[in-house]
């Protein structure tokens, strides 16, 4: 498993004059090519996400963020016929479309939360510990410090702690996708990956989150997509844009938002188009 | 004085073909509906009012036992010389006869409308039981493979449109089937056995079928969150997907029971005889006997009632009582299955 320590690709070179931290690339995604079927949906994406920060991927509708963030933990295999048409996709240097990767173990590493919040109808404290049940432990004192833990990490904590055992569908729609956040940092991911989060959520539940993910990022890379443009500049360090299949822009956020290199990025971030 | 009419305001009433329309169609399904409840209770109406004088009576013990609990005997009808007739069962006369008593030389006999029911009662919930229990475990295991596991295209398709016509299988084919397959070929006989996988397939495509349509009622949520999480796919269907499809598979249970109680055809050659002295724990030489051996049963019985004895006022009171017990046995196999079925409800709510 081999990773370069202080990889810094060309499109994140520090402008002059400014202190610029080193990360880390953790997903590398290698000249991707990418089909539903017959048709091509993303077109030869170059791209290095970097280590314990948020990278917001941003574009109209049907630019295939949705399907690249997918990619990542291979959730698209669900789909029947999905391929990978060239190139790969490396999490900590491996490529995690070859044969010899399991996929549970991938999916244990990489967590998912979806723009459809999905608590399972069983009780919160089962839905939190669903995720250590099926990888066999049953130790209830180390269920009842990973719930604690989880729901403190997603700041729902002092709103359940009382009702742990009554059913997670009881709760209103902020506090599910907090709960599906808490669930996913509960199997201890290197990675999230958010789908839209807070899409089907109002303006205070949004906020909510937001915060959350400022302090998600000291433990967890986070991959968001969004169509707020708004939030990818509060959230986000790193974006990406995205326009018909392909890779337009990457970036640091402010980059991006204030001084953008293509014009066709200029165009979706002023709202000429999208 | 005549009362004012109402005065038009912007929300009035105004009758239009679509409003009278609606109407119409309200009033032909509602129609429709209580025809059906008028035949069913006509028939169900009937059985009833012919058969509750068999089953019950009106001195204590209100109900009677010896139909229910005692074997199937030949009815001797005397008729004394002053012309008053009286019924004795076979075992009843031949007691009198051992005692010394002499019976009046004018007599007529029926088969089985004396003493009870009582072996056909057993061997139709033993069926239905076994019956019951392989078509669920069969019919389910292939709709989670068909739901969950294969990939969709044009093969599966076959196999669901060839499961499918299964249902359209007249019951008397099935039993041509089981005969040639577990009687013959596999050398089972009339047993137990054969009938119950005769009988298993027979309702499977209801199960299947319902089955399917049960999981595929369950949220695509459920599955992602669990396998976003790292759970195999047998995890996520064992605790994510089959216990909030229990219940639509349980309907189908209900339906099934009815059948598979009911019909004669399936187990005319596979499992039923006409008359067995024993019950079917009794006379067993290994335990395993008990799986391959003949067992009477209620419809069939019904079937011999009403075909092998020429009709007469006799026959009839045991005919009637047998299919009033029979309504009884499936509705409280059913009964059992809907109470199942609400506590599953309740406790995998979604």
């Amino acid at each position: 498993m081999t990773h370069t320590k202080m990889d810094v690709s060309a499109s994140l070179t520090p402008s002059a004059g400014t202190h610029e931290t080193v990360y880390r690339t953790l997903i590398e995604v290698d000249n991707v090519d990418f089909y539903y079927g017959q048709s091509k949906a993303l077109h030869d994406i170059n791209l290095k996400i970097p280590e314990k920060m948020v990278t917001s991927f941003i574009g109209p509708s049907g630019c295939g963020k949705s399907t690249l963030l997918r990619c990542l933990n291979r959730m698209n295999d669900l789909i029947d016929g999905t391929r990978v048409g060239k190139g790969e996709i490396r999490i900590d240097g491996v490529n995690i479309y070859s044969p010899d990767v399991d996929v549970i173990e991938l999916r244990k590493r990489v967590g998912m939360v979806f723009q459809k919040s999905n608590p399972f109808p069983k009780s919160i404290y089962e839905n939190i510990i669903y995720g250590l049940r099926i990888q066999g432990i049953n130790n209830k004192s180390l269920f009842n410090e990973v719930v604690e833990k989880s729901l403190r990490g997603a700041a729902l904590w002092d709103e359940v702690k009382d009702r742990l055992h009554e059913s997670a569908l009881g709760m209103s729609g902020g506090q599910m996708q907090r709960l599906c956040i808490a669930r996913a940092i509960a199997v201890n991911p290197e990675i999230i990956l958010m789908d839209e989060p807070c899409s089907a959520l109002d303006p205070i539940a949004t906020m909510k989150i937001e915060e959350l993910i400022h302090e998600l990022k000291r433990q967890f890379t986070i991959v968001i997509v969004t169509h707020n443009m708004q939030q990818a500049g509060r959230c986000s360090d790193f974006t990406a844009f995205y326009y018909i299949g392909k890779l337009i822009e990457f970036d640091r956020t402010e980059k991006i938002f204030t001084n953008p290199a293509q014009k066709q990025t200029e165009d979706y971030i002023t709202g000429r188009f999208g | 004085m005549s009362a004012m009419p109402p005065q038009l305001h912007r929300f009035s009433n105004v009758p239009t073909v679509a409003k009278s329309t609606q109407i119409i169609f309200n009033w032909l399904f509602r129609s429709a509906t209580y025809l059906i409840l008028i035949c069913a209770s006509i028939v169900f109406g009937y059985i009833i009012i012919k058969g509750l004088p068999v089953i019950f009576k009106v001195s204590p013990p209100f109900v009677n036992w010896e139909f229910l609990t005692q074997k199937p005997e030949t009815l001797h009808v005397f008729e004394r010389d002053d012309g008053s007739k009286f019924q004795v069962s076979e075992t009843a006369m031949r007691d009198r006869m051992a005692a010394g008593e002499t019976m009046p030389t004018k007599e007529e006999t029926y088969v089985y409308s004396a003493g009870g029911i009582f072996p056909c009662i057993v061997g139709t919930v033993l069926l239905v039981l076994g019956s019951m229990a392989i078509a669920l475990v069969l019919g389910v295991c292939s709709a989670v493979y068909l739901s969950e596991y294969s990939n969709q295209g044009r093969i599966i398709n076959f196999i669901r449109l060839a499961i499918l016509n299964l249902a359209g299988v007249p019951s008397i084919v099935f039993g041509l089937f089981g005969f040639g397959l577990f009687v013959l070929a596999f050398h089972w006989k009339v047993s137990l056995l054969a009938g119950w996988f005769t009988l298993a397939f027979m309702v499977l495509p209801i199960i299947i079928t319902a089955s399917e349509e049960s999981l595929r009622a369950v949220p695509k949520g459920f599955r992602e969150g669990s396998l976003a999480l790292g759970a195999t796919q047998w995890q996520t269907i064992q605790s994510n997907v089959l216990p909030y499809a229990l219940p639509g598979i349980l309907t189908s249970s209900i339906l099934s029971v009815a059948r598979v109680a009911g019909e004669t055809a399936p187990i005319m050659f596979t499992a039923a005889v006409v008359m067995r002295n024993n019950l079917p724990w009794e006379g067993l030489k290994h335990s395993t006997d008990f799986f391959f051996q003949a067992v009477m049963a209620l419809p069939y019985h019904i079937y011999v009632l009403a075909t092998k004895v020429p009709p007469n006022e006799f026959t009839e009171r045991a005919q009637y009582g047998a299919s009033f017990v029979f309504l009884f046995v499936v509705m409280a196999i059913a009964l059992v299955s809907m109470i199942l079925r609400s506590k599953v409800r309740s406790k995998y709510k979604w």
